[in-house]
């Protein structure tokens, strides 16, 4: 365990301040005094700080990522295997040209391969010629190797890419629960899981069944408990049914009593709402504070129909006191920080309305998380949608620990957003815009689309799988891309003048 | 029939659609239909009856006497119906609104000006080739457009509002009323080719009059076949008798025109036959009454053939029924390769396999023609160079038929050893649905099949059924080798791990054979080679004193090849074994060096279906799919063998708990119950703290729940340790056989809460779950918490529990099969025209981009590690592996 650490650390350490660190004696030289937390920490340190030293004075000129290399198998062999520096500088002196070797052989293919998977080799090759010695033949055999790995897994032309994706995002549905509930990480809410939420993904459907945001603060906000609340506060809908704790119907008017409690809670006081209330259409002017009862108002009507002043009183309940629409709950979180390890708040909220919550002061706007795809195209985009589906998409099958390669998952995505809106998998969506009769027909609503096909003219050209399928054709798919240039028809015709079979 | 592509074969380029027109309806036909009697009393079909021989043959024997042709040339004729007055195609009803909504009622233009239909037309015409989707919204604008005008811009006409009365008729708030399909007819007709382009409809095939018919087509026999029951009664197809209903109609309504009948009663005639003449197309039309057969069943008209899962489209068009399939029931066979599947002699039999006569297997063919049907191996036809096909079960002398093979004919042969077949489980969920395999014909009457090819198909023997087919065509056999021969398929394209592996006994199996604790003596290595057939050296015995004995390990590391290496931690590694490093005791580190095992025992890590990074990952990426099927054919052989020599089982003993473990599980049931009385207590006394984001009440819930199932765990900690932790069901959970912890805390400790929706079952009585309980109690036992384990047995009420949340199971999988199904087959609709194109780029067959390079890296990820393309790592460990 210590040993990675040390590593990390040497390293970082070195690069900062590599000069220093020549008048440190390496270990035996103890003092009698007990050494300082620093001086621990220096002396732990040691290894990766020679081996950075090491490659500076022997091969100060190789570039970075073979010294990187080199520098890890070095602090490795020192922590693990307990090489003096003295050692370990004749090991690097004897690799020197094994190295260079190495580098001429991985510049060659250079370009064949992912950069990153180049940088890799270099520097993982570098570490493994100094820690294990390779001999040149393994070299150039492990290169070639890696090249032709990466060859070999490239995707094939005419591969039904398409057809494995749906099945490779379908097949796993059948091993999905069906418990629509489940506690997502924390217990405050009830989130819409597996199938359920996979199907209504795939339906791009506008509301999802419980929509849900967690809203990251910012950084003046997220440690305050106090200031955190009062944004959640200033996001929740609260209507004035949801303060309310009694409701008199008297011949004065309806008289509302508050509940104190909740009134503290949501941060707000009755004058607060009487100010609302007299703003409002529904109450208008005849709203007054309840004499002899701080926690109640009174709202004056003037009819005496008895329906009509129970229809008043609902319509006051569903006064907008403050909040956004759409938010039905927001609700404080504790969570901790991973780059700090600091405690920090995050609202979570039940319900979504992007485009109003980035609005509030104290949100990070930068930070919003939103479970509805449908929001995130009409606020940022496609693009930002067709990320938002896929991460919803992958982080719904991981839940339920089904592995599906996300290339699948990007390719459903894709076909979903490719127009610039997000369509649906099915007839209103994808199916239902091919442009092949014969394929709509065979999915859904078969009449329909054979009738209007025919009112309209329409020529289907038979290039889908489908009706090549109908016909008896062959699809153009796999090995069946490639066509053959010869015609036998001509053919025939010509060999049958002299002679044929 | 072709096996092969005929040089005059052709290809269908493009189908054309549209709507017939009269004169296009009289012309196919080959006779007016004009009585409904079918047949006369001599049961003789009826000239000019529906059942008219000009329209087709459906009786084997017959020749028709239209074209001359027998039941298997003629295609069938159609006949018509020449309506007494003009009726409305249902259909077609939506586009008729539209067209008299938006076109003038008196010049027929339509309600847009001169230029600018000339624009639209163009315009349309564009937008159709790029961007059909736009073309649609244009020409949905353009009758918008035109419907909303009050006057006509042509000839200046008052417009009146057009209202349709479903199903079919249209009434116009205006001086005419309700509008017959005669005057519908005579609008339709007014509008000029260019304003129904102008639409978005195209007048060369379907003019808007032809929506409204005046002759009805009659579809040939063979489409609506008359089928003769036991007892000698023939019973006409339904559409049959609609198309008699609409004769009779028609008949009626031309006498009634012709004797001068009053109006009414014209009218009423007129709109029967409309009725008729609509249910004939759709017999499910909404604001009509189904027509019914007499026992009370609705009609399956024109509409409803075509219609769903089973309509043409779907189950005749998409899905076919074919010939040389073979179904029954599968059972295992450990012994075959996992490339092969077991097929009963008596379905060897009867499939076959058309084969070649050459020069250099006439001999062949000759044993299999005087073999005949009933001998295996035989034939079963013989084709000659004319086409002709020789029943072998007919022929008396096959010695003759064999002599006179030559080469040019074509031996249809019973399966043999090693033919190539598909073989099928339903539901087919993924390609690994089908796959092929190499035929082993063997006794018994099911298809055999290696237990390592479970997972793909996700089979199991408990009556499981499979499909086979045969393969008739060499392209098709090619291909199937090549492309779908199971060891193709060891990879699984939805994650990059194979998904053929190691299952339950090959898994324990490994175990024991490469534990620490297992030595073998000589016959026993003979014994496990012999019955992977293996042939070289026995390895230096590892221990030679008193006696030569020879590990798990040594035996194993004669299936891998000498330059493989490879490490990895193995599931056992847990807990108490767990092995981080090579140098560990517990030898579940594996380190494997130079194809020997050196350290460490297999199980699911290295071996496991399903699985990523194990060995046959490896030596399937590494080597080709040859090694991949050859060890797992061998090293499960092995592991099976050897699990037999040693014997493995489960018994009652492996879950027992002594008594003092009880008491245990006791104490710890009683401190739950007081903490949950406690918290019940809070709860009542309003002073329980609420969890954020929950009712008061919910709360609650959540903290039993809590506190149950901390409950169950602790107790299972507790006394799984009295269990040994080496005893057959611990192996099993250990090394990932099968079964887990839980299930053996299950077992032998507690079953813990049963669960209804993920609540604890509060159903029932008032208040209360069962009678048994006080209302109100929501104590772990009133609310179905089952203290009892299934080795000490459950209580009544435990069972009613337990039925009740295993219940919930059972139909949670039905729900559930039913909505994933039909995900999958909107998905599979959705991409399935996606594939990728030679440059690497992903198109829809239809020319659309999707992506530029798929998957944005262009690597698949059936040939990836898990997703990544290479793995450094594993390049530098398979080839330096042997020197760390």
């Amino acid at each position: 365990m210590s040993g990675k650490k040390n590593k990390k650390e040497g390293k970082k350490k070195s690069k900062v301040r590599p000069k220093k660190v020549k008048e440190k004696k390496p270990k035996g030289s103890v003092k009698e005094a007990p050494p300082t937390v620093e001086e621990i920490i220096e002396e732990v340190a040691t290894p990766g700080r020679i081996a950075s030293e090491i490659v500076n004075k022997v091969i100060p000129d190789m570039p970075k990522l073979v010294k990187e290399g080199v520098e890890q198998a070095l602090t490795k062999m020192m922590i693990e295997e307990g090489y003096t520096r003295e050692e370990l500088e004749e090991k690097v002196r004897e690799a020197e040209h094994l190295l260079q070797r190495l580098i001429k052989e991985v510049e060659l293919i250079h370009g064949e391969i992912p950069e990153a998977i180049y940088e890799e080799l270099l520097r993982k090759l570098s570490a493994e010629v100094v820690k294990t010695g390779v001999t040149e033949e393994e070299i150039a055999e492990i290169v070639d190797i890696a090249v032709k790995t990466y060859q070999e897994s490239l995707v094939h032309p005419g591969e039904p890419v398409g057809t494995v994706a749906a099945q490779s995002i379908g097949e796993p549905g059948t091993q999905m629960t069906l418990r629509t509930f489940h506690y997502a990480g924390v217990r405050e809410m009830s989130v819409v899981l597996g199938l359920p939420r996979l199907i209504e993904l795939v339906d791009a459907r506008k509301n999802p069944e419980t929509p849900l945001m967690i809203l990251e603060l910012e950084e003046e906000y997220k440690y305050d408990l106090e200031k955190a609340r009062k944004t959640a506060r200033a996001i929740e809908y609260t209507t004035l049914g949801d303060v309310v704790s009694r409701v008199q119907i008297t011949k004065e008017g309806i008289i509302i009593h508050f509940d104190p409690d909740i009134l503290e809670d949501k941060g707000l006081s009755v004058e607060d709402i009487i100010a609302v209330l007299k703003k409002s259409r529904a109450s208008s002017s005849r709203v007054e504070p309840l004499e002899g009862d701080e926690y109640a108002i009174k709202v004056k009507v003037r009819t005496q129909d008895l329906t009509r002043i129970y229809k008043m009183r609902d319509r006051l309940m569903r006064i907008k006191l403050k909040g956004i629409r759409g938010i039905k709950k927001a609700i404080i979180r504790e969570e901790i920080e991973e780059e700090t390890g600091r405690k920090k708040y995050v609202i979570v909220t039940e319900g979504t309305n992007l485009k109003e919550v980035i609005k509030v002061p104290g949100v990070d706007p930068r930070k919003v998380y939103t479970n509805s795809v449908y929001e995130v195209e009409t606020v940022l985009g496609i693009e930002a949608a067709r990320e938002t589906l896929r991460r919803e998409i992958l982080n719904t099958l991981r839940e339920q620990g089904l592995d599906v390669d996300v290339r699948h998952i990007m390719l459903l995505v894709d076909a979903m957003t490719k127009t610039g809106v997000v369509r649906q998998i099915g007839r209103h969506g994808i199916v239902g815009e091919k442009p092949s009769v014969l394929a709509r027909a065979t999915f859904e609503v078969t009449v329909k689309n054979l009738v209007n096909a025919a009112a309209t003219g329409e020529t289907d050209y038979l290039r889908g799988v489908s009706e090549n399928v109908i016909v008896g054709q062959i699809v153009r798919v796999g090995t069946a891309i490639v066509r053959l240039q010869m015609k036998p028809t001509e053919l025939g015709r010509k060999v049958s003048s002299g002679g044929g079979k | 029939m072709s096996y092969y592509i005929l040089p005059n074969e052709k290809e269908i380029a493009a189908i054309k659609m549209g709507i017939l027109s009269p004169d296009m309806i009289r012309k196919m036909s080959v006779t007016a239909i004009v009585t409904a009697e079918v047949y006369t009393s001599e049961a003789t079909p009826v000239e000019g009856g529906l059942m008219d021989p000009r329209l087709g043959v459906i009786e084997p024997g017959q020749t028709c006497k239209t074209c001359g042709g027998t039941i298997r040339t003629c295609p069938g004729h159609f006949g018509r119906v020449e309506l007494a007055m003009p009726v409305i195609h249902v259909s077609f009803v939506p586009h008729i609104y539209d067209y008299l909504r938006a076109t003038c009622r008196t010049c027929g233009r339509l309600k847009i000006p001169e230029e600018e239909i000339d624009r639209f037309i163009r315009l349309g015409q564009k937008l159709k080739k790029y961007w059909p989707q736009l073309a649609k919204s244009m020409y949905d604008y353009v009758k918008k457009k035109a419907m909303n005008q009050d006057i006509c811009p042509h000839c200046g006409a008052r417009q009146y509002k057009i209202r349709l009365e479903k199903p079919y008729t249209f009434i116009e708030e205006g001086p005419a009323g309700e509008l017959p399909p005669t005057v519908v007819r005579d609008r339709l007709a007014r509008i000029p080719n260019r304003d129904v382009m102008a639409m978005g409809y195209d007048p060369e095939v379907a003019r808007p009059e032809w929506m409204v018919l005046t002759v009805l087509p009659v579809p040939p026999i063979n489409v609506r076949p008359t089928v003769v029951l036991e007892s000698g009664l023939r019973a006409e197809d339904d559409l049959t008798h609609k198309l008699a209903d609409v004769i009779r109609a028609n008949e009626r309504l031309k006498d009634a025109i012709q004797s001068g009948s009053p109006e009414a009663i014209i009218h009423d005639l007129w709109r029967l036959l409309q009725y008729h003449v609509a249910t004939y197309f759709d017999n499910e039309l909404p604001g009509a009454p189904p027509a019914k057969r007499k026992s009370g069943m609705p009609l399956r008209t024109l509409a409803q053939r075509l219609k769903g899962k089973e309509g043409r489209f779907r189950g005749n068009l998409s899905g076919k029924r074919v010939d040389f399939s073979a179904r029954t029931v599968i059972s295992p066979d450990p012994n075959i390769s996992i490339n092969e599947v077991g097929v009963p002699v008596e379905i060897a039999m009867t499939l076959t396999v058309p084969e070649r006569v050459t020069p250099w297997n006439i001999d062949e063919m000759r044993k299999y023609v005087l073999n005949g049907p009933k001998r295996y191996p035989g034939a079963n036809y013989v084709i000659d160079t004319m086409g002709r096909r020789i029943d072998l079960r007919y022929t008396t002398d096959l010695r003759k038929i064999a002599e006179a093979l030559k080469p040019g004919y074509i031996v249809e042969r019973h399966l043999i050893d090693g033919d190539i077949v598909l073989f099928n489980r339903q539901p087919s969920l993924h390609r690994m649905s089908i796959m092929a395999h190499k035929v082993r014909v063997l006794p018994g009457r099911t298809f055999r099949l290696h237990l390592a090819v479970c997972p793909p198909y996700n089979a199991d023997f408990d009556g499981d059924e499979m499909n086979l087919h045969v393969p008739q065509t060499v392209e098709a056999r090619a291909e199937a080798r090549i492309l779908m021969l199971v060891q193709e398929h060891i990879l699984s394209p939805r994650y990059g791990a194979p998904i053929i592996g190691g299952i339950q006994d090959y898994i324990s199996g490994a175990y024991l054979l490469t534990s620490k604790a297992t030595t073998l003596t000589k016959d026993q290595v003979s014994d496990l080679l012999a019955t992977i057939g293996y042939i070289g050296d026995i390895p230096e015995p590892a221990v030679l004193s008193p006696k030569k004995e020879w590990t798990g390990k040594q035996i194993v590391s004669l299936l891998l090849p000498e330059d493989f290496n490879m490490r990895k931690e193995a599931r056992v590694s847990s807990g108490n074994l767990k092995c981080e490093t090579p140098e560990c005791w517990w030898d579940s580190y594996v380190v494997i060096k130079k194809g020997k095992l050196l350290l460490g025992v297999l199980d699911k890590n290295t071996l496991g279906a399903e699985e990523a990074k194990t060995i046959i990952h490896f030596l399937t990426r590494e080597y080709g799919s040859d090694m991949g099927r050859e060890f797992m054919d061998k090293a499960f052989r092995m592991f099976l063998r050897f699990i037999e020599m040693r014997g493995f089982t489960m018994a009652l003993s492996d879950i027992a708990v002594p008594e003092e473990a009880f008491k245990e599980i006791e104490e710890v049931f009683e401190k739950m119950e007081d903490r949950v009385r406690e918290l019940i207590k809070l709860y009542e006394e309003g002073k329980l703290e609420p969890v954020p984001g929950r009712t008061y009440e919910e709360s609650l819930e959540i903290r039993i729940l809590e506190e149950l199932s901390n409950a169950r765990d602790e107790a299972g900690r507790r006394v799984l340790r009295y269990l040994d932790p080496f005893n057959n069901v611990f192996i099993m959970a250990t090394t990932g056989a099968r079964g887990s912890t839980l299930n053996i805390t299950q077992m032998s400790v507690s079953l813990g809460q049963q669960s209804i929706r993920g609540k604890r079952i509060h159903r029932g009585y008032r208040d209360r779950t069962l009678p048994h309980f006080k209302p109100g109690d929501i104590g772990p036992e009133a609310r179905g918490f089952v203290k009892s384990s299934f080795y000490k047995g459950l209580s009544p009420i435990e069972t009613f529990f337990h039925a009740a949340g295993g219940r919930e199971g059972l139909v949670d999988t039905a729900v559930r099969t039913s909505q994933s199904g039909y995900m999958q087959r909107r998905l599979i609709n959705s991409l399935q025209d996606y594939i990728v194109m030679q440059d690497g780029t992903v198109r829809s067959l239809y020319g659309e981009l999707i992506q530029f390079k798929y998957g944005e890296d262009g690597v698949d990820p059936k040939n990836s590690i898990f997703g990544e393309p290479i793995s450094v790592d594993r390049i530098i460990e398979k080839h330096l592996g042997w020197k760390r």
